[in-house]
């Protein structure tokens, strides 16, 4: 019995031994192939956008230089992703939620520095906005950002301190605020207001949405504009999409992290990754997950067709983009690095509307 | 009582443990400490004693030292039923006890968020009765850490029950003791240190969880926000020195929780042998 | 006997607050991630649990808790001989250390290791050259996994060795017998049983644990990603079936500890009263 026992232990000893073992050798053998591996490092909401954009680069690649390639990925937060990628994740690429982000593994010297005007039009291949999503019928009648300060409208939003998006949701406020003539003490009095109202501060994007949609809190969800459209879909009929008056341009920004990239050997694949985000195939990918894409004739056929601000189902010809709206853009603020001393760093205007 | 031992190994496994100690322990421990001192003492003291830094720290203390609290009186209780009763279902009841530990904090918390919210089974029912809000407030928390430390306390008082005489009860009531009497005497006492440190270990942890805390908390400042979400909201913001502070203050609560532990659990004893 | 029956009222009381108590914060989540799992019927539920990335994250979550394992035995042994067999300067010290895991936040956990082994670190200069990556890949799981677990087995093995005492030892060694031989055949079956309970513990809690493993992983899908962690990243994609099933192998596999833990503890019991 006691044998029993020991030789038992022993034999599971054994196996995980050589299971460990045996995962390394395998990783060796495929790079022995001439499989090329990349990693992409991502932010949340783009999850459906890669795993439908790398099938098709797959077979480009393999149509193209005869070689097989596979694509891992990991989605998270995107400043959580930078500062990983940053600390040694050793990501082939990135594409984040902002140029900032990609700012942070620059900074870390993995990237080159110009890393914005390595791609087209300051290397985002595709751009998004923020708008609302509220329940069907829009009982709380909210149609602009007015609305939000409302004493009896909840909302929810993620943290911009622990959320990219959230810090786009944030700027789009203060910029309508700002365009209503309101004067700085005013705009933080109103931004004051509209967290007072947030029911829930997820620490990301897709928190937030699953707070809404799932736990239904709140009445209102400031959202990516490819959030709303999923939810659109994945709840029909539940939800309504409201676009405010004026947004935020939001510039995901993609790059290649160099250093990275020369150790594995994988800089041409890497730049051809990237790079093939803004053929017409990938664009159209883009578009039909709901982000806006940057070349000119896939975006004007993707453009809305009916009136109003109000979108109550994913338009069944695929034509979603309203264009009726005002864009601002990280320009306004300043850039990246002046927008995040302003506005989230330690002491600056985030953390004193918290305070009493 | 200093003797030579002569029993063999005494170097084997001093090597050992204190190997494996300083390689998963102490050494990644001491990083932390060097990160930090890259902060000047006034720095660092400014930056752990922000006032929403403060407030974190509040609400992770005072809704873990709630939680463990209810945990020392359930878990009292639960151990003694275990141990003094019989009854259908028993071993059951004993064998799940141990399931917060296996099952990942994450899942536990977005089950607890699904459950409590104003739209889900339990929260509808406390909401529309009472008005009351569980997730995504303090309560809810207070809720998470409940379930979290339900086995600290059953399994420190637990062994020590079953060890104590029944004899002692039965020599306390012939004397003529009743039962309140013997509970307060006789029993109370010998389980009393597993009950302090099953409370401070449940206290310890629960002050530091996150997975199950993060999706139920509602995350708001000064309402909800707990202090490992700071430090990592801390880390978003590429504040390694901040984050590391935040995190060095939490590990002297919980190295100073353990050792007012250890105190405890010497005087108790003290106490407990100087009555005999 | 008698002091058992008198308090008939009391006793039910008791045993259906504990009831209630365990149902309302264990059993009700965990039937609530059954039903969930189960919402899109049978074959989804088939589907979200055979799904490639599922099978690889449970076959790292295994790898990773079967490391934790075997080091925390080696550990947890050679520790528990150190503390009870011997008396030396720093005991206490050591033996706060060997605690303190539990009580460091999980966040913590993660954050210490990517201080020493991350590009920031002291160690990534020396590391990387050899090609050796500790975070954002296993090792780095495995590592933070034993962190969360660590003194699982020998807090469960210092009480027994303690209430033994040191005399057989003792004698094998005046009789001349090694360590090897001494342990073997004078504690092990003593410890048997408690040293079993401690790798079922630290099974439980190493298949559950998330945050310091999130912090740490990467997340990259099919590589670093843990059962918890796929389960995170199943529940944000809106796949909440899918989420919910594999959080219920989670569930399966924690029962199944916790049946192996009943039975060990009815074993050691029966092999007590023989010897009786």
């Amino acid at each position: 019995m006691k044998n029993k026992l020991i030789s038992l232990v022993l034999a599971i000893t054994l196996a995980a031994s050589l299971s460990g073992c045996g995962s390394q050798s395998t990783e060796k053998v495929n790079a022995a192939e001439s499989t090329i591996e990349l990693t992409n490092v991502s932010y949340d909401p783009t999850r459906e956008l890669y795993a439908a954009y790398n099938e098709a680069f797959k077979k480009h690649y393999k149509d193209e230089f005869g070689k097989d390639i596979e694509i891992t990925q990991s989605h998270g937060g995107s400043g959580k992703q930078a500062l990983e990628v940053a600390n040694g994740l050793e990501a082939d690429v990135v594409t984040l939620a902002l140029e900032g982000d990609v700012q942070v593994v620059a900074d870390a010297g993995l990237i080159d520095n110009g890393f914005t005007s390595e791609f087209d039009l300051d290397s985002s291949p595709y751009t998004s906005t923020i708008v609302f999503l509220v329940r069907k019928g829009n009982p709380k009648k909210i149609y602009d950002w007015s609305d939000l300060v409302r004493d009896d409208v909840g909302v929810i939003t993620p943290n911009p301190k622990t959320s990219g998006g959230a810090m786009w949701n944030y700027l789009a406020a203060w910029y309508y605020f700002e365009e209503q003539g309101q004067s700085e003490a005013e705009i933080l009095e109103s931004i004051r207001k509209l967290y007072g109202n947030v029911v829930v501060l997820d620490s990301g994007a897709r928190g937030a949405t699953t707070s809404f949609v799932e736990n239904k809190q709140g009445d209102v969800l400031l959202a990516w504009e490819n959030e709303a459209f999923l939810s659109l879909k994945e709840y029909p009929g539940e939800y309504e999409i409201v676009v405010p008056s004026v947004s935020i341009l939001c510039q995901p920004t993609v790059a290649v992290v160099d250093e990275v990239a020369k150790k594995h050997g994988t800089e041409d694949a890497a730049k051809e990754y990237l790079n093939y985000l803004y053929s017409d195939e990938a664009q159209e990918i883009e578009a039909q997950n709901f982000y806006r894409p940057s070349s000119k004739d896939v975006y004007s056929k993707y453009v809305f067709s009916a009136e109003g601000n109000t979108i109550t189902e994913v338009p069944a010809d695929g034509k979603w983009i309203n264009d009726n709206i005002t864009l601002t853009n990280i320009e306004h603020f300043g850039g990246w690095a002046k927008a995040r001393a302003d506005h989230f760093a330690d002491g600056a205007n985030f953390d004193q509307i918290y305070e009493q | 009582m200093k003797r030579k031992n002569i029993i063999p190994g005494y170097g084997l496994t001093f090597g050992i443990t204190l190997t494996i100690l300083s390689l998963i322990v102490v050494i990644p421990l001491c990083s932390l400490v060097v990160f930090t001192s890259r902060l000047s003492l006034p720095e660092f003291l400014y930056t752990v004693s922000r006032p929403r830094v403060l407030s974190g720290y509040f609400v992770s203390i005072s809704t873990a030292f709630i939680a463990s609290a209810v945990n020392a009186v359930m878990g009292f209780i639960l151990a003694w039923v275990l141990v003094r009763y019989d009854f259908p279902g028993k071993r059951f009841l004993d064998g799940i006890i141990e399931l917060p530990f296996a099952l990942p904090t994450a899942v536990a918390g977005i089950s607890l968020t699904h459950l409590t919210t104003t739209n889900g089974w339990v929260g509808k029912f406390f909401y529309d009765l009472f008005g009351i809000k569980i997730a995504y407030t303090r309560l809810g928390i207070t809720i998470a850490l409940i379930f979290i430390g339900i086995p600290f306390v059953v399994r420190s008082v637990q062994p020590v029950l079953e060890k104590i005489d029944i004899q002692y009860e039965e020599a306390a009531m012939i004397l003529g003791a009743d039962s309140r009497m013997i509970f307060r005497k006789v029993i109370f006492p010998e389980i009393l240190p597993s009950l302090i440190s099953g409370f401070t270990l449940a206290f310890a942890r629960c002050i530091g969880e996150y997975g199950s805390v993060v999706f139920i908390a509602g995350n708001t400042p000064y309402e909800t926000e707990i202090a490992p979400l700071l430090i990592m909201s801390e880390l978003q913001e590429f504040d390694y020195t901040a984050a590391t502070s935040i995190a060095l203050v939490m590990l002297a609560i919980a190295f100073v929780i353990l050792s007012v532990n250890a105190v405890l659990q010497s005087v108790v004893s003290r106490r407990i042998s100087g009555l005999a | 006997m008698e002091l058992r029956k008198n308090s008939g009222a009391i006793k039910w009381a008791l045993i259906l607050l504990c009831f209630v108590f365990l149902a309302v914060f264990l059993l009700l989540p965990l039937f609530y991630i059954v039903i969930t799992a189960l919402r899109d019927g049978i074959s989804g539920y088939i589907n979200a649990i055979t799904d490639e990335y599922a099978l690889k994250a449970v076959w790292l979550t295994v790898q990773a808790t079967l490391w934790a394992v075997i080091i925390n035995t080696i550990f947890g042994i050679s520790a528990a001989w150190l503390l009870t067999k011997y008396s030396f300067r720093g005991k206490k010290i050591l033996s706060t250390f060997i605690d303190l895991p539990v009580t460091v936040s999980p966040i913590i956990a993660g954050l210490i290791y990517v201080l020493t082994f991350g590009r920031q670190g002291v160690l990534y200069d020396y590391l990387d050259p050899l090609g050796i990556q500790i975070i954002f890949a296993v090792p780095g799981i495995v590592l933070a996994t034993i962190f969360v677990t660590f003194p699982f087995i020998s807090r469960e093995l210092i009480p027994v060795l303690t209430a033994q005492g040191v005399d057989e030892e003792e004698a094998a060694a005046l009789m001349g017998a090694g360590t090897f031989t001494i342990f073997r055949k004078v504690t092990l079956p003593h410890i048997k049983w408690a040293l079993l309970y401690g790798v079922v513990l630290c099974t439980a809690r190493a298949m559950g644990e998330f945050g310091a493993v999130s912090v740490l992983s990467g997340h990259l899908r099919g590589k670093t990603n843990t059962l918890p962690l796929y389960i995170e990243l199943l529940y944000q994609g809106y796949d909440f079936t899918g989420a919910f099933a594999s959080s219920s192998i989670l569930v399966v596999m924690a029962v199944i500890v916790l049946i192996l833990r009943l039975i060990i503890e009815k074993k050691g019991k029966k092999e007590l009263d023989n010897k009786k």
